[in-house]
Formats: structure tokens, sequence, C-alpha cells
């Protein structure tokens, strides 16, 4: 942006001197709730419950941390913080991967082929397209219940990868690949999965990239349907498991653990939107309008 | 390297019929150009050839060999397309090799034919760019270079010039020239310029409205067009073209004059086309045609005059010697060259 | 122009077959579910059902405690909308003017985007709980009987707080780009013309950035109608005293504590015709601004 640098229209020192002021205001009050957690995570229970909270880290980060993953949290949720990561993960990827896998798939058959009912089978998928799982949770969790789900992988993953978005998407951008490039596949020869592995897939990966953390973070997140389909402390995600710990909170919780949980449960998203910020930023902004 | 016969070739599109039976038989190495308007069918011809568009009706043999239901990459073709369609991914030498790479050629002979091709258009230094580091003619030069490597039947160029800007057309123009007299390549090539059509076929379709006008030789089609729509559309200036009503042998044009001219009905209304260069400006007053000039455009070498008829609205254009001095507002006679006058029926526009 | 496409006719059915199986069974089954129980009584034993049409559909309307859940849904929604919407603008046209630190500063502001519905409310509950909250601390000594778990409007605060928060980093990242995307020349004619800084944003950049503000109004709708379950859950329960029950939790009380499968689908259909019905919205105004260009 360095043509806005300068010019009659860039602003003056004093106003811009006036914006970093209130965007520095603005990142306070954005980020001042991870840092109020991450610092209390550093403090001994005693500390955390004798207000106000030390802006500044304290002594027992070590032994906070060491204590959460060496069966503090056991002791808590009845299963360890390892587990509570590796579901949560093993969710958010496969609803990742999963809706990743199936959308392109379908947006390649409805962008490359014609066949009978195409539009229909794009129509019953893009009807869904803004029905969140929360408007039909009943239903839908009747027929986990009669599908013998609960309680499962699939059951926490399936039914959240049953939405239009990353279809169209793909949709949307398989359309603006030439049809040309397709052309010229055809008469080197490549038939539908080497047009699909060789050009396809190397042109989309950015697009791949976007959905991948959107759809990380989707997964990573998700509350209501993790509550609803585990019954059991062994399937819990890092989020069900820390609402549980709140809830039966009395005057023995010990708080520093659940502040490392909170942590812990926040981490990894904001890691993977922060490392994989500019394909985010891309992802975001330009396949969702 | 084949010969190629289109027979009976039709396509419609629900219910809608575009092209009305083409045929034509291509010699083994010969350089066919498809020319006509935009929308004419001559782009829809190339790709039914190529295996990118279902065939209506007809039959399309390559080779010998009927490959009306066959897959593009079984009918031993290539082509180049209008915007290239590069990978973009890839590079140069990607894009070239890719279509051997498929076709599962040994490793060894891919490397030698790529590096033959890149010698052949100049592309060494570029092997190893992406698509998008290149300029629009070294693009051309790839596309063309992807086609070359398969050493196919057919070579099929669908406008593979028009994104160029006119100096480098013309240099490339030259250079495919050059290659197809190197390769012998049977060559269909697609193009709405008739600059490039005449200069680089053995022979012309001429196409319009989805029905192949004429199909010969560039000269021809130039001396003797088939019909009103090819002698208007090849040829710079436009040939002139007006309605003349026919006399007992005597043609009279608009404004009342008399012409005499050999081969025409006995009675009747005919077109009569008269190309710029055919028309020459002479002192006598009979069999000639007055016309009131209106303006003059200098060329250096050629000058083109544009006039009307006198009694009349109808405008001709008229080239004339570089250093004429004539100027708007004169009133010439023009006599038509004996032999190169073109009479076309009113109602089928076909050459009398 | 006819895109070229490939000849096979099995293979896209095979392709697009995934996709269907999971929507078929994950949402049109589970919908028409809804559909039907929504027509259903269940007897108090769950022994019998039958069929009584739409009443239960009059009884959850004309049901005071689903005004309610409607009233507040419809304050939070209108309430979280506008705080995110106008903060997160706010902040974009200051981002806008800044030239260098401006990546710095978008880093910072997507955090939020990451943090679980729950876990915000969570970090907020933590910040403002009565007990040991640091920031209760000084509202306590500024006098005030500060208790959310107890006081409806103040848990109605700190729920709209929260889910604001979360929701600034999706608003600012649109709004960024929705700024960038309007043409430098149209402000330059404005200065050109005399209009001040703060004249041009109102009458210029504003209306250009109808489009997004549009958009972004019907994404936080959604937003706040659905994704903060997780907030309201964590924080106050709908409590205190139902001040905080939004219709998404609602559905969740009566369907999976209070069991009450009929209001409960009932509840659901209507959901889902709210939700269609601003989908159709979007997508005629967004047919409309294609036609713009």
């Amino acid at each position: 942006m360095a043509e806005t640098s300068d010019g009659p229209l860039a602003a003056r020192a004093s106003s811009k001197a006036l914006a970093h002021l209130w965007m520095i205001l603005g990142v306070i009050v954005v980020a001042f709730p991870i840092y109020y957690v991450v610092i209390a995570s550093t403090h001994s229970t005693q500390t955390i419950l004798r207000p106000p909270l030390p802006l500044l880290p304290g002594a027992e980060a070590y032994s906070n941390y060491k204590n959460a993953f060496s069966g503090g949290i056991s002791k808590m949720g009845g299963v360890s913080l390892w587990r509570l990561l590796g579901n949560t993960t093993l969710i958010a990827l496969g609803i990742a991967i999963g809706k990743i896998a199936i959308s392109m798939a379908s947006a390649y058959a409805i962008v490359f082929f014609r066949f009978p009912l195409r539009m229909v089978c794009f129509w019953v998928i893009f009807i869904t397209l803004m029905l969140p799982i929360e408007v039909r949770i009943q239903p839908t969790y009747k027929v986990m219940v009669d599908l013998g789900l609960i309680d499962t992988y699939p059951g926490l993953i399936l039914p959240l990868i049953a939405s239009a978005t990353a279809t169209l998407l793909f949709r949307q951008f398989f359309m603006t690949i030439p049809h040309e490039l397709l052309e010229a596949a055809r008469v080197d020869g490549a038939g539908p999965w080497r047009f699909f592995k060789d050009i396809l897939w190397p042109l989309s990966l950015t697009n791949v990239a976007a959905i991948f953390v959107i759809q990380f973070i989707y997964g990573w997140t998700q509350y209501l349907w993790p509550l609803l389909v585990t019954n059991s402390n062994e399937m819990n995600t890092i989020v069900i498991a820390l609402k549980k710990m709140i809830s039966f909170a009395d005057a023995d919780t010990p708080w520093s653990l659940v502040m490392v949980t909170s942590v812990l449960a926040i981490l990894p998203p904001i890691l993977v939107v922060v490392f994989m910020q500019r394909w985010f930023v891309k992802g975001l902004v330009e396949t969702e309008k | 390297m084949a010969h190629i016969l289109l027979k009976e070739l039709r396509k419609s599109y629900a219910g809608q019929e575009v092209i009305h039976g083409v045929s034509m038989d291509i010699a083994d190495g010969e350089f066919v150009v498809i020319v006509g308007p935009s929308g004419c069918g001559k782009s829809t011809l190339l790709r039914m050839v190529a295996g990118l568009e279902g065939i209506t009706a007809g039959t399309i043999e390559i080779g010998g060999r009927v490959v009306n239901d066959l897959e593009p990459r079984d009918r031993d073709i290539a082509m180049v397309f209008q915007n290239y369609a590069l990978y973009p991914h890839m590079s140069v030498r990607e894009n070239m090799a890719y279509g051997l790479k498929i076709s599962k050629m040994p490793k060894p002979e891919i490397e030698q034919r790529v590096a033959r091709a890149a010698t052949m258009l100049e592309l060494e230094p570029y092997l190893d760019r992406k698509p998008r580091a290149l300029s629009g003619g070294q693009r051309q030069r790839v596309a063309m270079g992807r086609a070359l490597v398969r050493e196919p039947s057919a070579l099929l160029l669908d406008e593979p010039l028009s994104n160029l800007d006119a100096k480098l057309r013309v240099q490339m123009r030259l250079q495919i020239k050059d290659m197809h007299l190197r390769t012998g390549q049977t060559t269909l090539y697609v193009t709405h310029d008739q600059v490039e059509a005449m200069t680089l076929a053995d022979r012309l379709i001429v196409m319009n409205k989805g029905i192949a006008e004429q199909i010969a030789t560039p000269s021809e089609v130039y001396r003797t067009p088939a019909s009103e729509f090819v002698a208007g559309f090849i040829g710079s200036p436009a040939m002139n073209i007006f309605t003349i009503r026919a006399e007992a042998g005597t043609a009279i044009l608009p404004g009342g004059h008399r012409l005499a001219i050999a081969g025409i009905p006995a009675s009747g209304e005919v077109r009569l086309g008269l190309r710029p260069e055919d028309l020459e400006v002479t002192d006598a007053d009979t069999a000639s045609i007055p016309i009131d000039l209106r303006s003059v455009e200098h060329l250096g070498a050629d000058a083109f005059g544009y006039g009307v008829i006198v009694g009349s609205d109808i405008l001709l254009t008229l080239r004339l010697p570089g250093t004429s001095t004539a100027q708007r507002g004169d009133r010439l006679n023009v006599a038509p060259f004996p032999g190169r006058l073109h009479l076309f029926s009113i109602e089928t526009g076909k050459r009398i | 122009m006819n895109r070229t496409v490939f000849p096979h006719k099995l293979l896209p059915w095979l392709l697009v077959t995934p996709q269907l199986a999971i929507t078929v069974i994950f949402f049109y089954w589970p919908a028409a579910q809804a559909f039907r129980q929504s027509m259903l009584r269940e007897d108090a034993f769950g022994l019998s059902t039958s069929f009584v049409g739409f009443s239960n559909f009059r009884r959850v309307l004309s049901d005071p405690n689903y005004l309610n859940a409607l009233q507040v849904t419809v304050i939070f929604s209108i309430l979280v909308a506008f705080c995110a919407m106008s903060i997160a603008l706010f902040l974009a046209v200051q981002a806008e003017k800044i030239v260098r630190g401006k990546g710095f500063y978008r880093t910072m502001m997507i955090w939020p985007y990451a943090v679980a519905p729950a876990i915000a409310g969570m970090l907020w509950l933590f910040m403002f709980n009565p007990s040991f909250g640091t920031l209760a601390w000084p509202l306590r000594q500024l006098g005030i009987a500060w208790n959310p778990l107890l006081d409806g409007e103040q848990a109605m605060g700190l729920v709209v707080a929260a889910s604001t928060w979360k929701q600034i980093s999706y608003n600012f990242l649109f709004f960024v780009a929705g700024l960038q995307a309007i043409p430098r020349s149209l402000q330059e004619a404005a200065a050109v013309d005399g209009a001040s800084r703060r004249h041009a944003f109102w009458t210029i950049v504003f209306p250009l950035l109808a489009p997004t503000t549009f958009f972004l109004l019907v994404v936080n709708t959604v937003y706040a109608l659905f994704d903060t379950f997780g907030i309201i859950h964590a924080v106050t329960g709908g409590g205190p005293g139902k001040s905080t029950e939004t219709l998404v939790y609602k559905v969740y009380n009566d369907g999976f504590v209070n069991l009450i499968m009929g209001d409960s689908a009932a509840q659901s259909v209507i959901l889902m015709v709210i939700v269609i019905g601003l989908t159709a919205f979007q997508f005629r105004f967004i047919e409309r601004r294609v036609h713009y260009g």
C-alpha cells in the first residue's frame, strides 16, 4: 500500500496517530480476555480467587501445566488432557478433511459433468446452505440414536459435514477455471481423475487451505452437538470438558487447572488462524461473499 | 500425419441446427483455414473435429479411421487454443510434456521431443518458467510447442493469434507458415482474419451461418467468389456490390447508366460485384460509370477514392495510384476491367 | 457458451453420492422428522402419540415463555449485531488510515474468531465473575451491585459483551476488505468536490459499503440466533429466570431438558422458517448486487 502513504488523501500525521491509538485500544479490548486467561493459568488457585489478578505472569506456570498434563485434569474430568486434545483434534480434522473431500467431489461432479438430475442434486445440497445444526438438533439426535452413533467419532463428525458452504465455494471456484484448460487437458489425454489430480487440485490449493482453516476452527469450536451426542467422558472434547469442570465448580475447584485447560482449548485454533492467516482471510472474505 | 475426411457434418443445439452439412476432403499435409465472421460456426466445426463437441450427423475420418465417437485423446490430434490454455501451475517444460507423459512415453523421448520443439520455437531460455512469467508471444509459442511435441495426425488451431498485437501477429503468422513447411503437418486453422486466411491457407473454407459457402484455394476464392457473401467477406477494402437491372443483355446501373456486361441474364435484377482495384479511371464517357468523389485517402503507395454513382446514392470504393491528384468533388469516369466483374443471383446469392 | 464437460454418466453420480447421502441422512431425514413430530403429541408417559395438526404450533406461539424467548432473542440479536458491526466498522476505518502496522493489528484482531463460543462465554465469566472476576472487582468498588448470576439485565449485558467480542474479528475482516474495494478515485473525487473527510465517509464510503454491511447484517443475525448457544449455555444457562433464554436455547431446553418433543419440534420448524426467510432475503439481495456489477 505504498501509494497510499502520501498524496493529498493520505491521513494527516495527527489523524494517523489517533487511528493508531484507537487500534491499540481495540486490540487491548479484543486481546485482553485471552491475555487474562493466559496470565491466570500461571498463577495459583489462591491468587486467582483473590481479585484483582496481577497483570503479569506468575511463578506457577510450570507447575500448573505440569500438573494439568500429568493427571490433574483426569482427577476433575475423568480423562486425561491428552485424550481431550486428541478427541478435539480428531473431530476438527475429521470435519475439515471430510468436508473438503465430499464437497470437492460433489462440486467436481456438478461443474465438470452433465448427468441426469444434476440440477436437482445441486439444489438438494444448496438448500442446506444456511440451516445450522442448531435448528434441527432434536430430530438429528434421534437419527443418531437410531443409527447407534452416540458416543462415536462418526456421530460427532458426520452430521457436521452435512452443509453446503464448502460445496458452493468449490463450485464457485471451479467455475472460474477457464474451460479451455479442461479442453486442453482432454486433448492431452487426461481423463477425469488425471485432470483432477494434475490440474484442478494444484490450482485449488489456496482455496483448500482457506476452507481447511475455516472448517478446522468450526470443528474445534463445536459445542452444542458434542454436548448432546457424548455421554461418556472418554468422548468429550476439550470445550465440553471445560464446561463440565466449571458447572461443578465449588470451593475446591482447582481454578489454576481450569485456566490451563482454557488456554489449551483456545491455543491450537488461534495458532492455526494466525499461521495460516493469509489463506484464511482470503478464503473467508473472498468466498463467503 | 493423415488425411481428414468430413462427410455431411451437422450439429444441432437443442433442435437448432448450427452446422448445416459440411463436407471436405483434406489431403495429408494440407493447411486448411476455416474463415468466417464470428458466430458462423467455424470454431464449432473445429471443435467437432477435435472431439470437444458431439456430432449430430455425418462422419469425421482422421487417417482413414472414423473418429465420431472417440474421445479427443484417442483421435491423435493436438490443439492450440485462442487463450492458449496453458496449465498455470506447470513450467513451460511440464506444459509441453504433459500430454506425452499421460500417453506413457519413455522419459528420454519426451525430453528429446520437448528439446526439439523448444529449439524450433526458440523457447529454450524459458523452459523452467511458469506461463505467467512469459509475454503473450512466448505463451503463444508454448501453446504451439505443446501441440507440436505430440506429432499428431492433425494439428488444430483455434484463432491462435487473435490475442496478440498486430506486429507480433505478423511475426507469428510467418513462423506458423514456416513451421508447416518444415513439419508437413495436416493442419486445420480457424480465424476471422482474412489476411491470416489468405496468407496461410493451401485451401480455405469460407463459413457463413453454419454453411461452407466456398471451399477453394485463396486465389480462387478471391478471383471467383462462389457467393455474394464470400465476395464481400474476402478482400480489403471490401468489394463494391450493388443491384443492377438487365434489359436485353445490357445492364442498367443505379442512376440509369448503361453498361455492357458479358454473361448478364436477358432480364431481371442481379447483384454486380466490382473490386476496388478492378476499376480504372478513363476519359471515355461510354462503357464507364460516372462517379462523384466524396473523399480520397492517401496511403502512400496507393490511394482509395470513395464516391457515389452519379444520380444514385450507391457508394463505390476504387483504388487509385498513389500519385493520383483526384480530390473531393471531382467527377470521374471509371470502367471495370473486362472479365473481372462478378454477378450474383439476388435470390440465392450464388455466383452466376 | 456451453461448457465442455467429461462425457461420463455414472462417475458424477458416484462423486455426489457421499454428500447426498450425508445430506439426506443428517439433514432431510431429521428435518422431515421435525415436521412430523411438530404435528404429534406424546402422552405423559411417552407410551403413545397422536396426530394433533397445528395445535403444537398454536400452543407454542401462545406460550408466554416462548414469547419471552422471542423477545429476548430479538433484543439480544439487535444488540449483538449493532455492537459487533459498529465497533468493527469503526476499527476498520481506523485501520484503513494506517500505513505501517496494519498486518500486526489484523493479526491481533482475528484471535477471537478462533475461540469457541462456549469458551468465549467462560472467559468473560472469569473476568466478570462476581466472586473472583478481576473486572467485577472495580465494579464492586464503584458501588455497583454486580451479580450477573442474579440480575437479568446484567446477565444480558454479559452475554451480549461476550458475543460481540467474538464476532468483531469476522466483521472487521469483511469491513477492511469492503473498504479496500472502494475505488480511491471516488474518495479523491469527493475531496476535489470539497467534501470533508467525515462528510465523505457518510455520503460516499458508507453507502458504497452497503453490500458488505447488508451481508454482515444477515451473517450477524444468524450468528446471534444460533452460534451464541454456547455462550449463553456457559455464562447464564438461560437464566436468571429465563432472562437470557433465546429461541435456540429454548429448543434445546424443551427437547433435551424438559423432554417436550412436540413443542421442541414445532419450535425447530419455526426456526427453520426464520432461517429460510433470512437466506431468501440474502439471496434476493445478492442477486440484485450482481446486476449492479
